[in-house]
């Protein structure tokens, strides 16, 4: 086979320019999912109130968010508040504001779905037993609401990552976004170099999300009870 | 908000939802037919198969859809392969969803217990009876909710399409953005033209998981 351009890979510091690109992606990422999780908790709680107001309008604010492809929100973000409001957000800044208010969506509807999954009784037969409620949530809500928290959770965590990647169509210099430009830059000497880089990419992501998701998975099959 | 630019470039945004809507269906469909092979092969372990999709399942779910794209789209010619705008599109949509309705497949198939099959042997059914009026029905059930997740994302993942150089609404609203600068308008109808697209699909999954919630009969 003729040499197909994996040389670019290991020219220079090519190869570190990549990671570091995949870098940006899993910061931004990190960052929304921190917040997201914080504020997802807190979203998940409200969700579970009987009270009309707060029902709809998370209702409204979860459908929207989930009906709406994430690059639209960026869009939104990123293009609209220049215009309307004459807000400058820098690419990441909107990255991160689209996928906190993403994430925390999407939380917050795992918060629900777990709070509510406890059944009744369980309060119950811990007041039964004399525990007070704070104890009642300390012992025995919160550790079972964990447990199907956890997995669904990490799951979330890589689809934000995964999702990061479309970030390099509102400019920000991301892994796609150097593998361009080191394609570009070395078009002459070595044409055919788009396939190992983008190749490498593909294997990159993989490589990240792969153990995670195993380890989600794995959770997720011992804490089911 | 200009009206009339709204009102003028509307054509537009309904050429590049057909688009968006053809490709999406067509990748769809291609998911459904891997999901339910995969499944399939999984479920009756069927050996080297059943690795072979079990690698290709972690593969495609633990990439994202652009990155493929990217691969198949700018990296593909490089060994010769070229392949149309919309062949990647369906290509990559097709390779990222079959393994998402493989694994709704998958869990419908595994929750049906080994029980139903058994009894519906002693009852005097033959083996392929027994998949077709006990099993299938039933997995199928419980299937259903993450088949409508799998159809609403991938119809939503179709908004990178734009990158492999097909004309889809984000292209046309960031086109017009670019052309005119008429920002708000050009948002506006993108989220209306989702709107449209996605709100009535997710309305019909919500009622199909309602009249289809007869699995699991006695849980």
């Amino acid at each position: 086979m003729q040499d197909l351009g994996i040389r670019v890979l290991f020219m220079g510091n090519n190869f570190i320019r990549l990671l570091g690109g995949l870098w940006i992606t899993v910061k931004i990422s990190l960052i929304s999912v921190a917040l997201s999780i914080l504020l997802g908790i807190l979203l998940g709680m409200v969700m579970t109130l009987k009270n009309p107001v707060t029902r709809f309008f998370t209702k409204v604010y979860l459908e929207f968010i989930r009906i709406m492809p994430q690059l639209v929100l960026l869009f939104l973000v990123y293009f609209g508040a220049t215009k309307s409001f004459g807000i400058q957000l820098s690419g990441q800044v909107s990255a991160v504001i689209v996928f906190t208010l993403w994430g925390t969506a999407e939380m917050g509807d795992l918060v629900r779905g777990a709070l509510i999954s406890i059944p009744k009784h369980q309060y119950e037969s811990g007041a039964a037993l004399g525990l007070e409620n704070r104890q009642i949530y300390r012992y025995i809500i919160i550790p079972q609401t964990l447990r199907r928290l956890v997995p669904l959770a990490i799951n979330l965590t890589t689809r934000m990552i995964k999702t990061t990647s479309l970030i390099v169509l509102i400019g920000v210099v991301e892994v796609m976004k150097v593998a361009q430009q080191i394609i570009e830059a070395n078009r002459y000497t070595v044409p055919d170099s788009a396939l190992w880089i983008y190749g490498t990419i593909f294997f990159l992501y993989f490589i990240v999300f792969w153990p995670v998701s195993r380890l989600a998975a794995r959770m997720e099959k011992r804490w089911a009870n | 908000m200009n009206i009339d630019f709204i009102t003028e470039y509307i054509p537009m945004y309904v050429e590049a939802a057909k688009l968006t809507l053809r490709l999406g269906l067509t990748g769809i469909l291609f998911s459904l037919v891997i999901g339910i092979f995969c499944s399939l092969s999984g479920y009756y372990r069927i050996p080297v198969l059943r690795q072979i999709t079990a690698a290709y399942i972690e593969l495609s779910r633990n990439t994202p859809l652009l990155v493929q794209l990217f691969f198949l789209y700018f990296g593909l010619p490089k060994l010769g392969i070229m392949l149309s705008s919309e062949s990647c599109a369906i290509i990559g949509l097709s390779f990222l969803g079959g393994s998402y309705m493989a694994e709704a497949f998958r869990s419908g198939l595994e929750s049906i217990e080994r029980t139903q099959i058994e009894s519906a042997l002693a009852i005097g059914l033959s083996h392929p009876q027994a998949m077709r009026y006990v099993v299938f029905p039933q997995a199928l059930a419980v299937s259903v909710p993450a088949l409508c997740a799998n159809v609403i994302f991938l119809i939503k993942e179709t908004s990178v399409f734009s990158v492999v150089a097909l004309a889809d609404l984000m292209y046309v609203a960031k086109d017009l953005i670019g052309l005119y600068y008429q920002t708000d308008e050009a948002l506006l109808m993108l989220v209306i033209a989702y709107l449209i697209l996605l709100l009535p699909i997710s309305l019909a999954a919500g009622f199909l998981e309602r009249r289809l919630r007869y699995a699991g009969f006695g849980n």
